[in-house]
């Protein structure tokens, strides 16, 4: 790497200031929402540089201050100090599960095993969820400036990034965005002229949603069923060819070079207290105007739908999914809760991917329930028995309820399995099923109950005679 | 590429079998991976073929029976659903006369259900090949299908002339 | 020590355990599926959960170890109330076939539906019927009846190693599937059974030839004999609930006379036959190499008496095809002899007699069938019985097993020695060869306390040893000094283990013996469910016991063997052995796809 280049990225000196938007390739899928007002709201951090830079010119996301962090991190920090700033942060994983990354990171760095390895996972597969590919593909450096810092802070030389393979951009942009970076000597052997040494690969998923989950892709990645595994030994001690391996989440990497360039108190000015930063939401539905948002935690739903998702499209608000299909229901008594991991958690809820699917009266529950189901069903691993049949079982109820054919029983049962599923499911796939089905339960019972009793044969079924199969013929 | 070429080109250690399933499918001009590929395969990477298929068959990108040359995956997930992915599957069973997991006569397509492929802020979705579709209705289905089908047309009335100058 | 509880009661406990083993030393039996002591702990069946305190969800107790302190309840509500739901599911998905199911009565789903005291299942059965792979001589696959536990996978991939059996698809619609196929016959499977030993339902089973055997039997045309294997005796107690490792060799074979057989007799015999042979075989290999420096002379040379190793061997290192004894097995010996020397012995025609064998091997089954298996003239051996089967058999025929007297077996062919009974678990070949070829050579016994060669016994997965000869007879004096190295593996793990260190010149040996299963055909996939390590010991030690206590404890002493050889065989390797009680290999590898 050029003396001259160095110079210019750690001084802030951009090769052009150039801001090309106009250059980038408005494919209609683009959806970032570009309304100022709203999305400009505190500024962003996450998305900041996506539909502002062509993606596909290193130059440009240098210009924006691009590897500089990294820079930073490399002269003047020493990794401990990189881990702090994180911890101080407050960052939470962004890939569903909210664990604290500065405390994730402190535990892949104890272990002394080598080689270690940093892995980003790019397996987005809830629905509903699409900012990953829209960060992959609008601002692809800034992963790999993220992956970068992680694996000096932890001491690893090679990083991952599990793609799944239905995102061909993506996986085309990172391509060209790790071969410029390693031209300019931004990857690869002694980057910025320290000792350090970091390269990226590329492993393509082929069609799993499990495979999101952390232990299930690191099988994925080694070649074998995307199944989970058992825990411990946590992936910080054993992971990736059983070796030392911090997962991280797409967004939760992009949060890494803005937190180590402006510092772990300047994080903390967004957000609130227990979850400090942006959130990335991407937001559907029966709303003007779907998309991508980034905006502070902690706002409420009823701001995402009337502030930025510019109202709904037709009809009245009935419910809302937050957090894909594994994630639970609200009513619209709960539309000014604010969206953060604390304050859904004290409602049951998790914010889970910060997909928010928006839905209108027309929408029956039942239905709609019966689609989740069929969605896990698909893609259940088979591994655990409760989920592997629970599920399929569960879709079947729901099926009867929506066809009018369900037991007097079927909510109860329903119920009861749910409840079994969240307590003994192997892998988080299997205990998320019950999310949308208790919240379900419990603010739309009666909408369900309904279903029931249109049931014309009700009257004639009781308890003895429900297992009996007449034969008329 | 012969399936040494492919494990070559790799890497024949086994964290390396999805990426060279890929290549396999990929290069296949039915889409799918067949069984003559899996023994092969098995032996250049030393691995027993009940667990390379066990393997390949966890993931829904890939296919053990020959598929058309366009394969259509329409997203089944809840987001698309509450937008119409039904009327979409009709409309392609429709113009094609097949249904999911079906391949037309010509073996030009293959229609699929799939999992949400993360386009969700067009729903209705879908993938022809690598290529991406949103904000689906009717119109546009039959408008994106008689395109490819006129470029097929097309094709073939060209390797037609071709044959015919080399008489 | 650390200290714990478990619902409420105090124990101690040692560190690195499990709950479940913690809980069983605390006499509190939790319900396990998936489940199997030193074969597999996936913690995937989610049967064997239990409530810990400040823990959100139920853990699994069979991988979950304990802490100190840490308070355990395995019985509160959500977890009985988990349990029975994940029944109904499995139950749900199962086929409610049970009167009629091979495994009745002895079926862990069906003893757990009921100790959970499962009165309804609230869930319709979503169970899909898959057709029934009946394409190999030896196993039976029902995939509707799986419940996916994955012992029949663990057993198959990792400690047989064959890699046959694997889950394919995913969610619901996962099966367990041979190969790349639908059925075992299109897939490599060396028939071993190992699967059909471990299955917790009636998904895998051997295929049943009780039918058969009784067709003959009810046949006044046909005389009707039985040879019963050397691992019998030490297991088949079990199908009786008789204590593992309980002798029952007197019983079995007035069983089998009550049964209508019409001459009892013991593959003992036939085992004796192939020391003698095999012994010889090893010498004369070892003089060719030694003595006439003949560089073709493949060694080392292996043993031949298991079938699943032989298939494993042609599929898999068909370039060791010279280095394979070529006998026979002794189930095939037996039968080729009791239709040439016995038949005319008794002045019957051979295609009048009938051979049936007691087996505590699936592999047999498919062995037996083998094409060039019919050097009497006819097929050498017709049909093949499970301990398993055999068990049943007994049942079937209303016979109090426990409470019958002793009989002996029939002569000349149920005379043998106590070599051939330690044929039955891994080392015994070996060393019931030691003890013939050492003796012919030095003409001393083996120089070992009570016979045994003790750095070969046990379960090990690889043992070794060396035997230097000296004060050898004249004729084979270019033995003495030498060092013979031998090397003991059962579990086919174990033999690719060994195999791969000889092709890369790590290790040299002399003479190897392989059993296909682990702990030896003790441990068939034949023998009663579920053969757990401790029970190999029990069946072993049974074994030893049976071999210390007899007469004659030698192969080549005795008496009836020199009988045969002298009216019949004429010597070892002779003219008429080679064509009866020698075999060839066939390079398989080309149908392995």
């Amino acid at each position: 790497m050029s003396r001259r280049s160095i110079d210019q990225i750690l001084e802030g000196k951009p090769y052009k200031k150039l801001l090309s938007s106009e250059k980038l390739q408005q494919s209609e899928i683009d959806l970032v929402n570009t309304d100022p007002k709203k999305t400009q709201y505190y500024g962003r951090i996450v998305l900041d540089n996506c539909g502002r830079i062509n993606p596909e010119e290193i130059e440009e996301y240098i210009g924006t201050g691009g590897y500089q962090a990294l820079g930073m991190a490399l002269k003047e920090k020493k990794p401990e100090d990189i881990i702090k700033i994180v911890k101080d942060s407050g960052l939470k994983g962004r890939g569903g599960a909210g664990f604290p990354t500065g405390l994730k990171w402190s535990f892949a760095a104890q272990e002394k095993e080598s080689p270690k390895y940093v892995i980003c996972n790019a397996d987005e597969g809830e629905p509903g969820t699409f900012k990953d590919r829209l960060i992959m593909e609008g601002d692809p450096h800034k992963i790999l400036e993220g992956m970068a810092i992680c694996a000096y802070a932890i001491g690893a030389n090679i990083g991952y990034i599990y793609i799944r393979g239905e995102y061909q951009l993506s996986i085309q942009r990172l391509e060209k965005a790790i071969k410029e970076a390693e031209k300019l000597g931004l990857l690869g052997k002694n980057i910025f002229d320290t000792d350090f040494d970091f390269e990226v690969k590329i492993k393509i998923g082929a069609g799993s949603y499990v495979c999101g989950e952390e232990t299930a892709l690191l099988n994925s990645m080694e070649g074998f069923r995307g199944e989970p595994r058992l825990k411990p030994p946590f992936p910080a001690k054993s992971g990736f060819l059983s070796k030392p391996t911090n997962l991280n989440n797409v967004e939760t990497l992009a949060n890494i070079p803005p937190i180590i360039l402006n510092g772990a108190e300047w994080f903390r000015k967004f957000g609130t207290e227990d979850s400090p930063g942006t959130k990335v939401y991407s937001i559907l539905g029966h709303i003007n105007r779907p998309g991508l948002i980034e905006v502070p935690m902690g706002i409420t739903l009823r701001e995402i739908i009337y502030d930025y998702a510019g109202g709904m499209s037709s009809g009245e608000f009935k419910m809302a999914q937050i957090g894909g299909t594994a994630g639970g229901i609200l009513p619209i008594e709960l539309l000014d809760v604010p969206l953060d991991y604390l304050s859904l958690q004290i409602e049951g809820h998790n914010l889970g991917s910060g997909a928010i699917l928006i839905m209108n009266e027309t929408v029956p529950v039942v239905d709609f329930l019966e689609c989740c189901m069929k969605f896990f069903v698909h893609e259940s691993c088979g591994r655990c028995s409760i989920c592997r049949i629970g599920t399929k079982q569960m879709y079947e109820s729901f099926k009867y309820l929506r066809e009018k054919e369900a037991n007097y029983d079927e909510l109860k049962k329903i119920e009861e399995l749910a409840e079994a599923l969240k307590l003994v499911a192997f892998c988080p796939l299997g205990q998320s099923v019950a999310s949308p089905v208790l919240s379900a339960l419990k603010y739309f019972r009666a909408e369900l109950s309904k279903e029931i009793d249109s049931n014309e044969d009700y009257e004639t079924i009781t308890r003895e005679m429900s297992d009996i199969v007449f034969d008329y013929s | 590429m012969t399936i040494k070429e492919i494990v070559d080109k790799y890497g024949s250690k086994r964290e390396n079998l999805l990426q060279i399933l890929h290549g396999i499918q990929n290069q296949n001009p039915r889409n799918y991976i067949n069984k003559e590929s899996i023994s092969a395969l098995s032996k250049e990477m030393n691995i027993p073929v009940s667990q390379i298929k066990g393997t390949a068959s966890f993931y829904s990108m890939f296919s053990f029976i020959p598929r058309g040359k366009y394969v259509i995956r329409v997203c089944e997930s809840p987001p698309c659903h509450l937008l119409g992915a039904e009327s979409i599957f009709k409309a392609i069973e429709y113009k094609l006369g097949i249904m999911i997991g079906e391949t037309t006569k010509d073996g030009l397509f293959t229609l699929e259900g799939t999992s949400c492929l993360g386009i969700c802020g067009v729903a209705p979705a879908m993938m022809i090949n690598e290529d991406v579709h949103g904000n689906l209705n009717e119109e546009k289905i039959f408008q994106i299908l008689d395109q490819i089908q006129e470029q097929e047309k097309e094709r073939i009335q060209l390797c037609r002339e071709e044959a015919l100058t080399r008489f | 020590m650390i200290n714990i509880t478990m619902n409420n009661m105090k124990i101690e406990s040692e560190e690195g355990t499990t709950i479940l083993d913690a809980a069983k030393k605390a006499r509190i039996k939790i319900p396990t599926l998936c489940y199997l002591k030193n074969v597999q702990e996936p913690g995937s069946c989610r049967m064997c959960v239990v409530e810990i305190e400040g823990v959100r969800t139920l853990q699994p107790s069979c991988i979950t170890h304990v802490s100190e302190g840490m308070k355990i309840y395995t019985n509160t509500k959500e977890v009985r109330d988990a349990r029975k739901i994940i029944l109904e599911l499995l139950l749900s998905d199962h086929p409610w076939e049970c009167n009629t199911c091979d495994r009745n009565q002895d079926c862990e789903l069906q003893k757990l539906a009921e100790e959970y005291g499962i009165k309804e299942v609230r869930f319709k059965s979503i169970n899909e019927e898959l057709p029934l792979d009946e394409s190999t001589p030896g196993i039976v696959r029902d995939p509707s009846k799986c419940i996916l536990c994955r012992r029949c996978v663990t057993v198959c991939q990792e400690i047989q190693e064959v890699g046959t059996l694997s889950p394919r698809a995913r969610g619901f619609d996962t099966i367990i599937a041979p190969g790349q196929a639908d059925l075992l016959s299109e897939a490599v499977c060396v028939q071993c059974g190992q699967c059909a030993a471990v299955c917790p339902v009636g998904a895998i089973i051997e295929k049943d030839d009780i039918d058969k055997v009784w067709e003959a039997i009810d046949n006044p045309d046909k005389f009707v004999i039985v040879q019963t294997a050397p691992a019998i005796r030490a297991a088949l107690g079990e199908c009786f609930d008789l204590e593992p490792g309980t002798l029952v060799k007197g019983r079995m074979t007035t069983a089998l006379r009550m049964l209508g057989f019409d001459g009892v007799f013991d593959t003992n015999f036939a085992a004796d036959l192939t020391i003698l042979e095999e012994g010889t075989e090893l010498l004369t290999r070892l003089k060719k190499a030694i003595v006439d420096e003949d560089k073709s002379v493949a060694l080392p040379m292996f043993t031949s008496c298991s079938p699943g190793w032989i298939n494993y061997m042609e599929h898999f290192y068909p370039e060791l095809i010279p280095n394979v004894s070529t006998c026979k097995s002794p189930q095939q010996m037996f039968g080729a002899v009791a239709k040439t020397y016995f038949a005319e012995k008794v002045g019957k025609k051979k295609e009048d007699i009938v051979v049936v064998s007691i087996m505590p091997c699936t592999a047999k089954k498919f062995e037996c069938n083998r094409e060039e298996m019919t050097d009497s003239g006819v097929k050498d051996v017709d049909y093949v019985l499970t301990t398993r089967e055999l068990g049943k058999f007994i049942k079937q025929a209303g016979i109090d097993f426990v409470n019958i007297p002793d009989e002996e077996m029939d002569a000349p062919l149920g005379i043998s020695t106590g070599a051939a009974d330690i044929f039955a678990n891994t080392g015994g070949v070996m060393e019931a060869a030691l003890r013939t070829a050492y003796e012919i050579v030095t003409g001393r016994e083996l120089p070992f306390d009570k016979l045994h060669v003790v750095p070969i016994q046990g379960l090990d997965g690889v043992k070794e040893a060396s035997l230097k000869i000296e004060g050898t007879k004249e004729e084979w004096e270019f033995l003495e000094g030498v060092t013979v190295n031998v090397a003991v593996a059962h579990g086919l793990g174990n033999a690719k283990k060994i195999i791969e260190e000889i092709k890369f010149g790590k290790k040299h040996y002399h003479f190897i013996e392989i059993m296909t299963c682990p702990g030896g055909c003790i441990g068939g996939g034949g023998q009663p469910r579920m053969t757990t390590d401790e029970i190999r010991k029990a069946r072993i030690q049974a074994i030893y016991k049976e071999d210390e206590g007899r007469e004659y404890r030698k192969s080549h002493d005795n008496p009836a063997l020199k009988v045969l050889y002298e009216e019949f065989l004429g010597k070892p390797l002779g003219e008429r052995s080679h064509h009866l009680l020698h075999t060839k290999y066939f390079n398989k590898k080309d149908e392995n796809v």
